[in-house]
């Protein structure tokens, strides 16, 4: 089953019914050789539809329900992975994902939001991606345990943003999230930050700190969701096309302000089409990273840590 | 770091004749009793009902003027943003900008002063709502943080009075990123030991309360302050309910355990005095314990 074809994606979509259309009849060498033509039309309608993805069309891919999940990643890149749960204090929110496990042979440990892949029931498991301040929790909990045994962090982000419901202010997501923010500043042990989703705002944020942060191709990173954004500005939530543009939450907008250290290269129509690809493309960015942070002093790491977020922003200062 | 040695005229400037919030002319009514008062009365109350204790919202340089034993010195108050998104919704930032500038006097949504409060010497960082909403954007992450760096370097304690409605949108993602700046800069504040007090005002929300807000070694509310992270609209369409009366107020955020303490905007400048006395062995207080002043009193 190939992967669900989005909204501009229509000439793919055509020539997918035609494929399947094909297939139902009988097989014959001549009929295969159509089919492979079709195929390569597709592939290169793809390349040209990708090499210049309008930002709201960037949105709708970082989206995808079938782009890969942390735990997609880590099936492909990590062994021995070992989930565990809980903050100590409240529950275990299933929206945030911490464990350990070894990259190339190396102990480590992950957090990352999980939005729930396949079905409903999966989905909401998930919460859709949207964590309490429990997943926060979890998440420091974790990366504490890290930093007590020496061992290098990876923080996957994918989440819409975090849960803004009744119980999420009750058991405060806000200083949930502040309170990682100043506790990642300050972690003593390699950081690297993998943004291949949706950068969702301070529920994204959240885990986002660290020494070395990349971003995968398709993916987004913003204030405000689009929709968000345009419902507050022009009061109608149909710009949010609009607002994508003007939000700059593309990977290269983001490089570009010194936000993001790399962009992760993507298959060709985007991680979804094709995770094995996706995880080969993240493993040599991530393998890269790693070696980068973890040659670092500590010290001098922390100190790069704090410089490279005391600098962000200020490209946009006027100063007489 | 020469930038800190720069510092403004002191406060006969350009923010200290600020108009108030308060509404123009001489008598004003109580939103919350309809009380009708007399404005300078108001003013000499720090603009709190004298009948119901309504507070209204301040400006900043009121605010410094409620909290510090006169006069301050303000800090980076040039700084001010170049629209580095280029964003334009109904009108361009940029002339937005220019607008708000002109109306509130001010170059960006916080003021920077160091001063005295009660006599011990403080930093404070203090919001200004009428600007944009008093909304974070990287020119309020760069003075908020220098502040900081101005207490590490003079070992001072910290009071950031927070009135905003989050992270600016009009500077995008890097108005998201002044949360984790400002936050990594309270960590080494925190390593230091120095004290840090958040002052959370009517309202204090979205990336504003998801930082530095939160992070107080106290967190001390004025009164009925709105406070949270989501807004309450966006929360009513994911719930698809109304929202109990009180939700994210600061009562119902004290009794949840985010508050170390509300307290009345007139006793503000006593309650932030107590603290830093306690965090930072200041010199005692004329105050006398009880039993000490019934001692030293005579008998009849």
């Amino acid at each position: 089953m190939p992967p669900d074809t989005l909204e501009f994606e229509e000439p793919i979509t055509v020539l997918l019914k035609e494929i399947e259309a094909l297939s139902m009849l009988p097989q014959t060498p001549e009929r295969q050789q159509s089919i492979d033509g079709l195929y390569r039309r597709i592939e290169s309608i793809r390349g040209e539809i990708y090499a210049s993805l309008t930002p709201w069309q960037r949105v709708l891919v970082a989206r995808h329900p079938q782009r890969p999940t942390v735990l997609d990643y880590v099936e492909r890149l990590f062994t021995e992975f070992t989930e565990i749960s809980g903050d100590r204090r409240f529950a275990d929110d299933h929206a945030i994902v911490a464990g350990f496990a070894r990259y190339k042979d190396e102990p480590v440990l992950v957090v990352g939001h999980h939005k729930g892949s396949g079905d409903t029931k999966q989905k909401v498991y998930r919460n859709f991606g949207y964590a309490r301040p429990e997943g926060y929790r979890k998440a420091l909990r974790a990366m504490k345990l890290a930093e007590k045994f020496r061992r290098p962090v990876f923080a996957f982000i994918d989440t819409p943003a975090a849960y803004p419901g009744v119980e999420s202010e009750e058991r405060g997501i806000s200083e949930a999230i502040a309170f990682n923010l100043r506790e990642m500043a300050a972690l003593d042990t390699p950081v690297v930050v993998i943004v291949h989703g949706e950068g969702g705002s301070g529920g994204a944020l959240g885990i986002a700190i660290g020494d070395r942060i990349l971003m995968h191709e398709f993916a987004i990173y913003s204030v405000i969701p689009p929709e968000g954004c345009a419902a507050i500005l022009w009061r109608d939530s149909n710009r949010k096309v609009e607002a994508a543009e003007a939000l700059k939450l593309t990977a290269p907008d983001l490089l570009g302000f010194g936000i993001i250290d790399e962009i992760v290269p993507e298959p060709t129509g985007g991680a979804h089409t094709n995770h094995e690809l996706a995880a080969a493309l993240l493993d040599t960015a991530l393998e890269r990273a790693l070696a980068l942070v973890s040659s670092m002093a500590p010290e001098l790491r922390l100190d790069a840590r704090y410089q490279k977020f005391r600098a962000m922003g200020n490209i946009g200062i006027s100063e007489p | 770091m020469a930038w800190f040695k720069k510092t403004r005229k002191p406060m006969a400037s350009s923010t200290a004749d600020k108009p108030s919030r308060v509404p123009e002319g001489l008598w004003v009514k109580c939103p919350d009793c309809a009380q009708l008062i007399y404005n300078k009365d108001l003013e000499k109350n720090l603009s709190v009902c004298p009948k119901c204790a309504h507070h209204f919202r301040i400006s900043a340089a009121e605010r410094l003027r409620a909290l510090l034993d006169g006069a301050w010195t303000e800090h980076f108050a040039d700084l001010s943003s170049n629209d580095p998104l280029r964003f334009t919704d109904t009108k361009p930032y940029r002339d937005r900008l220019r607008t708000t500038r002109k109306n509130t006097g001010v170059n960006d949504a916080v003021l920077i002063a160091t001063g005295r409060l009660e006599g011990i010497e403080v930093v404070v960082a203090a919001m200004e709502y009428s600007f944009i909403g008093g909304s974070m954007g990287v020119v309020v992450g760069e003075k908020i943080t220098r502040a900081i760096e101005i207490a590490l370097d003079r070992n001072l304690p910290v009071i950031i009075v927070s009135c905003s409605g989050g992270a600016r949108m009009m500077e995008g993602v890097l108005s998201l990123m002044q949360m984790a700046k400002v936050s990594a800069a309270l960590a080494r504040l925190d390593r230091a030991r120095l004290p840090f007090i958040s002052v959370l005002t009517d309202p204090t929300t979205g990336g504003v309360t998801a930082s530095f807000a939160m992070l107080g070694d106290l967190n001390i509310a004025e009164p009925k302050a709105l406070i949270g992270f989501a807004g309450p609209r966006v929360i009513e369409q994911t719930i698809r309910q109304k929202l109990p009366a009180g939700f994210q107020r600061s009562e119902f955020l004290i009794e949840h355990g985010m508050l170390d303490l509300v307290v009345d905007r007139r006793d503000m400048k006593a309650a932030i005095a107590r603290a830093l006395r306690f965090m930072r062995a200041e010199p005692a207080p004329v105050e006398q314990p009880l039993a000490a002043a019934a001692a030293a009193t005579p008998d009849a």
